[in-house]
């Protein structure tokens, strides 16, 4: 069973992505900002990270880019999951190291797809 | 709705398009057909089918064909087809097609274009590999409307974000408003034109690939056959047949025969063409 960190700060959104992902058979644990992300990577790497952008304390971005730094960091599979939708974000998120982005608002469909297409499924 | 109007109604859209309706999809005529009621001034479909019963008006009928076909699609649809097309179907071109340097590919239910889009991109993203060679793709449907939009080349998020690695929307989409035009340098790589697959085929020229996918589900067994014994005979000798995940040759014709190894794709059923691409 593949491991999902979902990050957001919203629990409505967590519920949602923890649902669709439970279905597609994988285990989750969730953050609701960066920093709680990062120090739950250190403790436990997991295979993908679902990742918001805009949170408080940390955002989705600077913990990518802290990640990639971290010992084992460069191996989950990131994919951004955010309303930023413009070019700029997207290539920002690709430089600082994301497999795939979803803008917001996903349905099943759309992570179904990504999550393929980045061969989580 | 009555048998007659059934009746009538499946029997145009089944001659006009391929299209088999079942009696248990009846609900679907309703869904699909009160729109085109109301954009003719009609007031339910007994309106409808009455005008078409007394006047065989050419718009309304194609009105009514077109609102029953479905165009879902995704770019890099099922992913392993297009896997395909890179790794296999493409080097073995660039061999067998070294003397003239020309590739013909058809797209030949496209819809809103995201297979043939798909192509394009596959195709810019080897252009090293395609120096001096002339890829042609010809990309076809029934519907006009559709077409439209395929020409286009404008998607919503939604449709963007289905099948299309993100980093293939950097490089070849730009954003318009709330939705996503692909660049006009792959639109030029596609030529649009409407084709009804029911028509003769043999205008259409001869291809080394064609596409034919989540069509033929809609249609009847001797439909079926009918199209694919046609497509055969404007399909290269050594060339490819690409059908859809629910679709296969197999008792259907013998025409063709899938590939070994290489599910979805199919080839000519003879020797010769076999050994062509035995190995592959
Ligand atoms: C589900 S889409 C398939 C799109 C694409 N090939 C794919 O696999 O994603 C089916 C398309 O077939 C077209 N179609 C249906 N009957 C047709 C016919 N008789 N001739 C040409 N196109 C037809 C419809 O208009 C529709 O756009």
């Amino acid at each position: 069973m593949k491991f999902c960190l979902i990050v957001d700060d919203s629990r409505v959104v967590r519920k949602v992505a923890r649902r669709i992902l439970e279905d597609l058979n994988f285990e989750i644990a969730e953050a609701a900002d960066g920093k709680l992300a990062l120090e739950a990577c250190l403790v436990r790497m997991p295979d993908v990270v679902l990742l918001d952008w805009n949170m408080p304390v940390m955002n989705g971005l600077e913990f990518l880019i802290e990640l990639r730094q971290a010992p084992g960091g460069e191996v989950p599979i990131v994919v951004f999951c955010t309303t930023e939708n413009d070019i700029a974000h997207i290539q920002a998120a690709i430089g600082a190291g994301a497999n795939e982005y979803i803008m917001k608002p996903f349905d099943s469909d759309i992570i179904h797809a990504k999550f393929a297409q980045v061969g989580l499924l | 709705m009555n048998i007659d109007d059934f009746n009538l109604l499946s029997k145009l859209i089944k001659d006009r398009s391929g299209l088999t309706l079942t009696k248990d999809k009846a609900y679907l005529l309703e869904s699909r057909l009160l729109p085109v009621a109301r954009k003719w001034n009609l007031k339910s479909l007994d309106e409808l089918v009455m005008r078409l019963r007394t006047r065989s008006e050419a718009g309304l009928v194609r009105d009514v064909v077109e609102a029953m076909t479905t165009n879902e699609s995704f770019f890099f649809r099922d992913i392993k087809p297009f896997d395909q097309f890179k790794q296999v179907v493409l080097p073995f071109l660039l061999q067998a097609r070294g003397a003239n340097r020309t590739i013909k590919v058809w797209s030949a239910a496209c819809s809103s274009g995201q297979e043939p889009y798909t192509l394009g991109m596959m195709l810019k993203e080897e252009r090293q590999k395609l120096i001096g060679w002339n890829v042609d793709i010809l990309a076809t449907d029934l519907s006009t409307e559709i077409l439209a939009k395929a020409q286009a080349g404008l998607y919503s998020q939604f449709e963007v974000q289905r099948g299309l690695p993100i980093q293939l929307l950097v490089k070849y989409f730009k954003q318009a408003g709330d939705r996503w035009q692909i660049d006009s340098a792959i639109r030029e790589m596609v030529r649009y034109r409407p084709f009804n697959l029911l028509d003769e085929l043999s205008g259409l020229g001869q291809f080394d690939v064609i596409f034919c996918r989540n069509v033929l589900i809609y249609f009847d067994q001797p439909t079926k056959q009918m199209v694919l014994e046609r497509m055969a005979k404007q399909l290269a000798p050594d060339g490819f047949l690409y059908l859809g995940g629910a679709e296969t040759v197999v008792g259907i014709t013998d025409k063709f025969q899938p590939m070994a190894n290489h599910r979805g794709i199919y080839h000519h059923a003879n020797p010769a063409a076999a050994a062509r691409v035995a190995g592959l």
